[in-house]
């Protein structure tokens, strides 16, 4: 039987000690770190991408992706906890005996071993001076206990009690805020979890489908997550992150969102963030209608729901197709955010998928000046178009034309993934602010008839001009045009690049690309020139026209690297905002703040009070003499202890002194 | 009753606080008080319920401060009359900062805070030649110019106030939303906190360490308002939009302050340490002051920095649970705050338990300055999080 003790007494020594404590305190601190420095709770093809496979897969069983939630972290949490709880426990009885005792047994010997003592004879006696001795700690703020033996009395006094307090609510603070922590922690998922009973979904699937196993009910203790809610649509549950998947938790009501809303400062900045609830509760008589925003959460039968988030929700988009090849037709498409539209009005199949729609686009943008300047420019829609194969290019498309270095043109931006910035497309504006002009160009360049009749046009007035005339030059000139003209229009200067490097040797290449380019610059001037006159203008072309053609030909050659054989133009849109709620339930919020304010009193009291002792000693010396010894401690701070005893220790000696006077001048008149 | 029985009474009756006071201190608790409720008279309408819990809580605290350090009376009385200079000569119009010769050279935040910047660097020279050449009046020069770094330092923060709401009265805030203005707010604090030990220990030799840190401050706020134009006045992001920004940033610079001047302390512990070990006669050992004070105002620096930090910390839980949706959510710059407060926890119970002192401890008090900045910078210069305001 006397083994036991021992062991168990060691094991308490071990982890109340001082050294296990602050060794765990630097090791959670360190432990910490690595949570910083890793980005957690990153979908798991990231940590992949940047890992590769071998520290992927070591990361992941360390739990490094979820540090704070892995069982080793939240071990030496619960080792820190026990380690506090056992030295509190440990320390409670010696801090209640030095509460309660005021060690009026003290020896004199050990009065005059302290550091902080001193002897003063008086001549008074010892009652009158055990008085005094009172009056002046009783004066200074001390509890006193007197304690009298037949050879001298002992006069014990302290102060500054409530430092102990410091010590015990710093101590017991951190345990109530760690046991708040753990009620609103996910212990109970990982356990769940681990029993079998729980297990994320971590495909992405609509919520319904989302089987039982990884749905959590309303009776659910704590939880926190988000729920994205299109204006005019409610919702019941959330859905709550966990490592790569999700659970869906249900509410006990439904949130509605009537109305989301950006209000902009005159900079344009976002001023506030705030929807329109509406909450649906069969508890309730009438639904509960109230507004949240950022900093303004509402909190409803313990739940509380934060503005934390905003999306499109499904915005309805007119859009328009304009082709860029002349063999398919125009087409208008209503559709929605988040829907999917099969395409068939070109030869392949494409599906077009509606990503995204934003009123308000701040970029930096350069005006006529070169300065760069933030500007809202307008209505944006993002989307994604998909060919037969599964390959996809994401676009985002302005509605309305934007003003680049004092030109105008419509914009679109284009990608092969989302890693990619965007290349953007510049198509310029014309004069009756549309496209038309543009893609009419375009058509006319695709027209085989009207390139030829151009072709002819053209090298028959410059060869009249130079006075040349041979027919199968022109011939060849007129065919090199519309050749030329065609794979520009088709494929870009890339088409061209491609025709020369088939026909000519290398060394060659160079001047036959000039050639081809003066060819082609001519042809598609005629055929400029066609296309305006079809718009009714003719004669000499003014400089804005010429500046079209220049950008017309640049937005052209870039056509063929699009990936897109329409250009999706924004006609109309009647915008559907979705609110992104943070909703949460942490019923130990209240805890973590009652054993904050222990812990933020607890502080004070250690740092600013002392617990102080003083000692008087008084030892009659005879008739009208005495001897008293005053000598003190202090817990904490000893130069100020210092100070302060060195005061006390005049106010004594001085006290002790007229009182003499005092009765020596009743004793002899 | 003989006379000196009365010389008795007076001698072991501990006066009472209030009795303590002097007529000085009571009027400086009528000027605050006065100051107040004109200020709640003024814009009392604009304010809600935490707003004039602040304004009220403000009073007594600036009262208990003045009556505790009696030099913090004529000190905020300078700021509050450069502050109202400011505020006068603008006028009502934000474009008066160019043009009006008082706020161009004097009074407008930007030229307040040029100011201050110039009158610190001058105060650690000040300082520090001082001590080299172990002249008294060089070092009281360093006290006036840090005075005054800190009159003009504060008269800035004071006036940007003001300032944010001339630019747009939709921008006012409490100018401690970014890293420019909270680097202001460092310099202060770290300069308070160091005369007012200053003034407790009457020992001038530890200016010139504490000005280095401000000078460092000062330096990055140069650049960092040159290169980035920081010092321009913006809106608030929603998310800082809240009362709580008012009590919970302030709250923390006292904890980098305080961790700040402790480090300083300790480096000159560490000087002084070396000096006596190395060259007994030589300039750290004879004029630094003594091991046992620079131990103690270390410790006494990191003990309020804890405090206050805690509190920090504490109301930063509070008001992310307001905002974020969860008191804790171990976002990067949460859990630097944690690392800083258990790092101090740690260097506390050796000191408390195991009665450490000395060296190790200066070490770790240095140390401990890197972990800190670490948490006020570094967080936001590499990690990326929910508190990403004062981003470089």
């Amino acid at each position: 039987m006397r083994n036991s003790p021992t062991s168990s007494t060691r094991l308490i020594n071990f982890l109340g000690s001082m050294n296990l404590a602050i060794s765990l305190l630097v090791v959670v601190a360190i432990a910490s770190v690595i949570g910083t420095i890793l980005r957690q709770n990153q979908p798991y093809t990231d940590y992949q991408i940047k890992f590769g496979s071998f520290w992927f897969d070591l990361f992941k069983a360390l739990d490094l992706y979820d540090v704070y939630s892995a069982v080793w972290f939240l071990s030496i949490l619960a080792f820190l906890v026990i380690s506090i709880a056992t030295c509190v426990g440990r320390n409670t009885p010696g801090i209640l005996r030095e509460l309660r005792h005021y060690r009026e047994n003290v020896q004199e010997k050990s009065l005059r071993a302290m550091k902080h003592q001193t002897v003063i004879p008086t001549a008074q006696n010892a009652a009158q001076a055990q008085a005094l001795a009172i009056r002046i700690l009783h004066n200074q703020g001390f509890k006193t206990r007197q304690k009298a033996s037949d050879d001298h009395a002992v006069v014990a006094g302290m102060k500054g009690r409530a430092n102990h307090w410091g010590y015990w609510l710093t101590h017991v603070g951190m345990i109530v805020i760690f046991i708040g922590g753990l009620l609103d922690s996910r212990l109970p998922l990982m356990v769940a979890e681990w029993q079998g009973t729980l297990k994320p979904e971590t495909r992405n699937i609509p919520a319904g489908e989302v089987p039982a196993i990884s749905q959590l009910s309303t009776s659910n203790f704590s939880y926190r997550g988000s729920v994205d809610i299109p204006e005019g649509s409610r919702a019941n549950i959330l859905f709550q992150p966990m490592r790569e998947g999700y659970f869906v938790q249900h509410l006990p009501f439904e949130v509605e969102v009537k109305e989301f809303r950006v209000e902009h400062y005159s900079t344009g900045m976002p001023k506030s963030f705030e929807s329109d609830l509406v909450i649906h509760d069969k508890d309730l008589a009438k639904p509960l209608e109230t507004t949240i925003s950022v900093n303004h959460p509402l909190f409803y039968k313990g739940v509380a729901i934060y503005q934390a988030n905003f999306g499109d929700g499904g915005s309805e988009v007119k859009l328009r197709l304009h082709p860029f090849s002349s063999r398919y037709a125009a087409q208008d498409l209503d559709g929605k955010i988040f829907g999917d539209y099969n395409l068939t009005s070109s030869d392949q199949q494409y599906k077009l998928e509606l990503k995204d729609f934003r009123l308000f686009n701040i970029n930096d943008m350069e005006d006529e000046t070169g300065k760069v300047k933030k500007k809202n420019i307008g209505p944006s829609i993002t989307f994604k178009l998909r060919d037969a194969t599964g390959q996809a290019m994401e676009y985002q498309n302005y509605m309305n034309p934007v003003s680049i270095k004092g030109q105008i043109y419509y914009l679109s931006g284009v990608r092969a993934s989302p890693a990619e910035p965007f290349r953007y497309l510049h198509i310029p504006v014309d004069p009756k602010g549309g496209m038309e002009r543009f893609m009419r160009f375009l058509s006319n360049m695709q027209n085989t008839e009207l390139v030829k009749k151009s072709a002819i046009e053209t090298t028959r007035s410059s060869m009249q001009q130079t006075n040349v005339q041979n027919t199968e030059v022109e011939n060849q000139v007129i065919e090199s045009m519309v050749r030329l003209t065609e794979q520009f229009a088709s494929k870009g200067s890339e088409g061209i690049m491609q025709e020369i490097a088939g026909r000519f040797p290398e060394d060659k290449r160079a001047s036959a690309s000039e050639a081809f380019m003066k060819v082609l610059n001519a042809s598609l001037r005629s055929v400029y020139a066609e296309t305006l006159k079809q718009e009714g203008i003719s004669g000499e072309l003014k400089e804005a026209d010429w500046l079209f053609f220049d950008d017309s030909i640049l937005a052209i050659d870039k056509i063929a690297a699009y990936g897109s054989p329409w250009f999706v133009q924004l006609s109309t849109f009647k915008q559907i905002e979705a609110s992104g709620l943070q909703i949460t339930r942490s019923p130990g919020k209240d805890v973590v703040y009652f054993g904050s304010a222990m812990l933020v009193i607890g502080v004070f009291l250690l740092f600013y009070v002392a617990h102080r002792r003083i000692w008087v000693w008084i030892k009659p010396l005879g008739e009208n003499q005495s001897e008293i010894v005053v000598a003190g401690s202090s817990n904490r701070n000893q130069p100020e202890f210092e100070r302060y005893f060195n005061r006390l220790q005049g106010i004594f000696q001085q006290a002790m002194a007229y009182e003499v006077k005092d009765v020596s001048s009743t004793t002899n008149p | 009753m003989s006379v000196p029985q009365q010389t008795l009474e007076s001698l072991i009756e501990e006066p009472s606080l209030f009795k303590q006071l002097g007529l000085r201190d009571w009027l400086w608790a009528a000027v605050v008080l006065a100051a107040t409720a004109f200020l709640f008279a003024q814009y009392g309408n604009g304010m809600d319920g935490y707003e004039i819990g602040i304004l009220a809580m403000s009073a007594p605290s600036l009262i208990g401060l003045g009556w505790y350090w009696k030099a913090f009376q004529p000190y905020a009385l300078a700021v509050a009359a450069f502050s109202l200079l400011g505020i006068w000569l603008y006028d009502g119009s934000y474009a008066n900062a160019e043009v009006v010769f008082g706020l161009k050279f004097l009074v407008s935040s930007q030229s307040a805070v040029m100011w201050m910047s110039a009158l610190f660097v001058m105060a650690t020279v000040t300082y520090l030649g001082g001590l080299v050449a172990n002249n008294e009046f060089t070092l009281k020069t360093g006290s006036a110019l840090t005075w005054a770094a800190l009159i003009m330092g504060m008269t800035g923060l004071m006036v940007r106030w003001y300032e944010t709401y001339l630019v747009d009265p939709e921008f006012g805030h409490i100018p401690v939303s970014n890293l420019y203005e909270v680097f202001i707010l460092f310099s202060l604090i770290t300069g308070l906190l160091y005369l007012f030990y200053e003034g407790r220990y009457k020992n001038r030799s530890l200016g010139g360490f504490v000005l280095l840190v401000i000078s460092a401050a000062v330096g990055f706020l140069l650049w960092y308002s040159v290169s980035r134009d920081a010092d321009k006045i913006l809106p608030l992001v929603p998310a800082l939009k809240s009362y709580w920004m008012k009590i919970h940033v302030p709250a923390n610079f006292v904890g980098y302050g305080s961790f700040a001047l402790a480090a300083m302390v300790s480096v000159a512990y560490l000087l002084k340490e070396r000096g006596q070990r190395v060259n007994p006669n030589g300039m750290m050992a004879t004029r630094l002051p003594s091991l046992d004070m620079l131990d103690d105002v270390t410790y006494k620096a990191i003990a309020l920095g804890f405090a206050f930090f805690t509190v920090a910390t504490i109301l930063g839980a509070m008001w992310a649970a307001e905002a974020w949706g969860g008191y804790w959510s171990w976002d990067p710059k949460e859990t630097w705050a944690l690392i800083v407060w258990l790092n101090y926890a740690a260097w506390l119970h050796l000191r408390f338990s195991k009665g450490w002192r000395g060296t190790p401890m200066a070490w770790w008090a240095i140390v401990g300055l890197f972990v800190t900045l670490f948490a006020f910078l570094g967080v936001n210069m590499f990690l990326s999080g929910l508190h990403s305001y004062g981003e470089l």
